[in-house]
């Protein structure tokens, strides 16, 4: 544990939840990983956080870019190689504060959409083998860096923070992507829950499975520190009290009944009658 | 190729969503499931001025591959660049997920994937970007059992959270109309400027995500011309092929040490990416 | 976004459904349905504003020249011009002529 300012959000709540846990070595400053506790067994910890000396440029200021993707993927994987020869499968928690995925000509080049489809597909590897995967969201989470780190996870929990966000895309490339200025989509935000970008809203979709409220969410400790840990704590039995491995228990609210409704149609019309 | 067979062979790219699912699986077998005549389109639109298409821009369609059981979900492009809406992204995930039950219960049901998109539909961005969520989810369960192939043929090309899906499929099938990429030009010009990236510079464009450079570095697995026979053969190879051994979205440790050879300083160049990635993902 | 609605004269309903276009800009998706004996029902969602006139007198001209089974006919248009218009109205009815089904 140090006492140092921590670089990001993330970060902070990486260092708050793991006391006696060290940053793995080997592994880019980008991505840390930590090996901490969770009710007292063993779990592992993944965050993302600033790098201001990232080799690659545009992914300096938290964003999951090429190395950060491939790096996640390896942190899950080597997690689940570890595990494979025993029984218990550890926990695996994504502390989720992601501005967005890294722009940039390097990015496209090399081929960021493979490396974040990496991550994704070790979280959802781990999740279907068993470890419960858990996703935190404490600042940003955004989208191509949120698909790669978070959305895989059985439970999502996010804290109450005006600074807390889930979003496909930044409000000004949304803006130019549509055609229309910021406030415009701002007023349509307010009145389509899906289109807006505080974490309140994205709450009514039914998509987390939690929203903690927190009174310091920069600087995590005391109540704010032990309400986050009895959550994922509640996550870690509700996910092991689950009898599939899948993100099924997104489908529960009235708010995803559309979702629902097209599974059951399409299971009705699977296979051919007469 | 003779002057016969150049005028038989049928453009893939000049149909739409629906025609290229039909063309893919055997011949009489397709049945549509939540057709346009189920009205099951995005509640979204129409308050934001933006007219539905009644299937939501994709397709479901059952059938057969090679007499075996089959899904084919067709993205329409021409409908709002294909992006992906709660319903059309239900509609994906939805049919995944049951040609996955289907192989445990023992049917060897397989899927393709049609990827003309941009990916989420920013008019209902977050159920998007949940629904890509799911069906990233879907693909990765899906294919332990079966190989879930994907096509993108283009002119739309594959973007956004889409793109991530496009990299867990088992294997990638790509024209030279097609682009690859995570972010659309516009969008990364916007967040890094015109000097990184020129979103009306086509050439340039495609010499970065275009569907050659994209075989040349090894990101995809076959680099066909726009024919309907080709495609189709290709597909029907790489079901015979099986599930690979490995997935190239877990082949992190060859991934990461190309990318340790590469020089950050420099801006990137398509010539140094094919050079890279043959040497460090060539098996 | 505007949304109309009219009817036409027309004969026996038709004998079964079909899709023509997509809602693509400059072009519209066609969904026929069986309709009512002796009347068609046409509903036009549009992005264009302002131009109902002009739908009235397309779809009159189409639907009008000579007799067509009856139908319900939902348009969804992304800004085609009339041309366009019959192009795929005229489409649906022969997808629905050759086989009485749907067709991609």
């Amino acid at each position: 544990m140090t006492n140092r300012v921590e670089s990001s959000r993330g970060a902070a709540w990486l260092a708050a939840l793991t006391p006696r846990g060290d940053v793995l070595p080997g592994y880019p400053a980008a991505v840390r990983v930590v090996d901490g506790e969770l009710g007292g067994a063993p779990a592992r910890f993944i965050a993302v956080v600033p790098d201001a000396e990232n080799a690659f440029p545009r992914a300096r200021k938290g964003e999951v870019g090429l190395v950060e993707g491939w790096a996640l993927a390896r942190a899950v994987r080597e997690c689940m190689a570890a595990d494979a020869a025993g029984v218990i499968r550890r926990p695996i928690v994504a502390v989720i504060d992601v501005t967005s995925q890294a722009y940039g000509r390097r990015e496209e080049a090399y081929g960021i959409h493979q490396a974040l489809a990496g991550a994704a597909a070790a979280y959802a590897d781990a999740r279907l083998a068993g470890h419960p995967v858990i996703g935190l969201i404490v600042g940003k989470a955004m989208s191509g860096a949120l698909l790669a780190h978070g959305y895989q996870a059985n439970r999502l929990i996010a804290l109450d923070d005006p600074r807390v966000m889930v979003h496909a895309m930044g409000k000004a490339a949304a803006a130019r992507v549509t055609l229309r200025s910021v406030e415009q989509l701002e007023a349509l935000a307010e009145t389509i829950p899906p289109m807006a970008y505080d974490i309140r809203s994205f709450d009514t979709l039914g998509i987390l499975w939690r929203l903690l409220p927190v009174a310091q969410a920069d600087q995590p400790g005391g109540e704010d520190l032990e309400r986050v840990q009895a959550c994922l704590l509640a996550a870690l039995v509700d996910i092991r009290d689950d009898s599939t491995p899948d993100l099924s228990s997104r489908l529960g609210q009235p708010a995803r009944q559309l979702s629902s409704q097209v599974r059951t149609r399409l299971r009705a019309g699977w296979e051919a009658h007469g | 190729m003779n002057l016969d067979e150049l005028l038989s062979r049928e453009s893939f790219t000049e149909l739409g969503a629906r025609a290229r699912a039909r063309v893919l699986l055997d011949e009489g077998s397709m049945r549509e499931l939540i057709g346009p005549f189920d009205r099951l389109s995005s509640p979204w639109l129409a308050q934001q001025g933006v007219v539905t298409q009644a299937d939501d821009g994709v397709v479901v369609a059952r059938g057969r591959i090679d007499g075996q059981s089959a899904v084919v979900l067709a993205i329409e492009g021409a409908y709002q660049g294909g992006s992906m809406g709660e319903v059309g992204g239900a509609k994906i995930a939805g049919a995944l997920e049951l040609a996955a039950e289907d192989n445990r219960r023992g049917i060897p049901t397989r899927a393709v994937i049609l990827f003309e998109t941009g990916g989420v539909r920013l008019q209902e961005a977050n159920l998007g970007l949940a629904a890509i969520a799911e069906i990233h989810a879907a693909i990765v369960d899906l294919r332990r059992y079966q190989p879930v192939i994907g096509i993108s043929a283009g002119p739309v090309g594959c973007f956004g959270g889409m793109s991530i899906a496009a990299a867990l499929c088992s294997y990638l099938i790509v024209t030279r109309e097609a682009r690859l990429g995570l972010n659309g030009p516009q969008v990364i010009e916007q967040e890094a400027g015109i000097e990184e990236y020129d979103s009306r510079d086509r050439p340039f464009i495609w010499s970065m995500t275009g569907g050659e450079q994209r075989w040349h570095s090894c990101l995809v697995d076959a680099y066909l011309d726009d024919s309907v026979a080709a495609i189709s053969d290709q597909v029907r190879a790489f079901l015979l092929q099986g599930v690979p051994a490995q997935h190239r979205s877990d082949r992190y440790e060859a991934f990461l040490a190309s990318l340790a050879r590469v020089d950050t300083t420099q801006q990137a160049r398509p010539d140094v990416v094919r050079a890279i990635y043959q040497e460090g993902l060539q098996a | 976004m505007e949304h109309m609605k009219f009817s036409f004269p027309a004969g026996r309903p038709a004998p079964g459904r079909a899709i023509a276009g997509v809602v693509g800009s400059g072009d519209l998706e066609v969904l026929i349905e069986p309709g009512a004996e002796g009347q068609t029902q046409v509903s036009v969602s549009t992005s264009v504003q302002g131009m109902g006139r002009v739908w009235e007198a397309v779809l009159a001209r189409v639907l009008g020249a000579a007799p067509l089974p009856a139908v319900t006919l939902e348009i969804n248009d992304f800004g085609a011009t009339p041309g366009v218009v019959r192009m795929r109205i005229e489409q649906a009815f022969d997808e629905l002529g050759q086989s009485g089904r749907t067709q991609p």
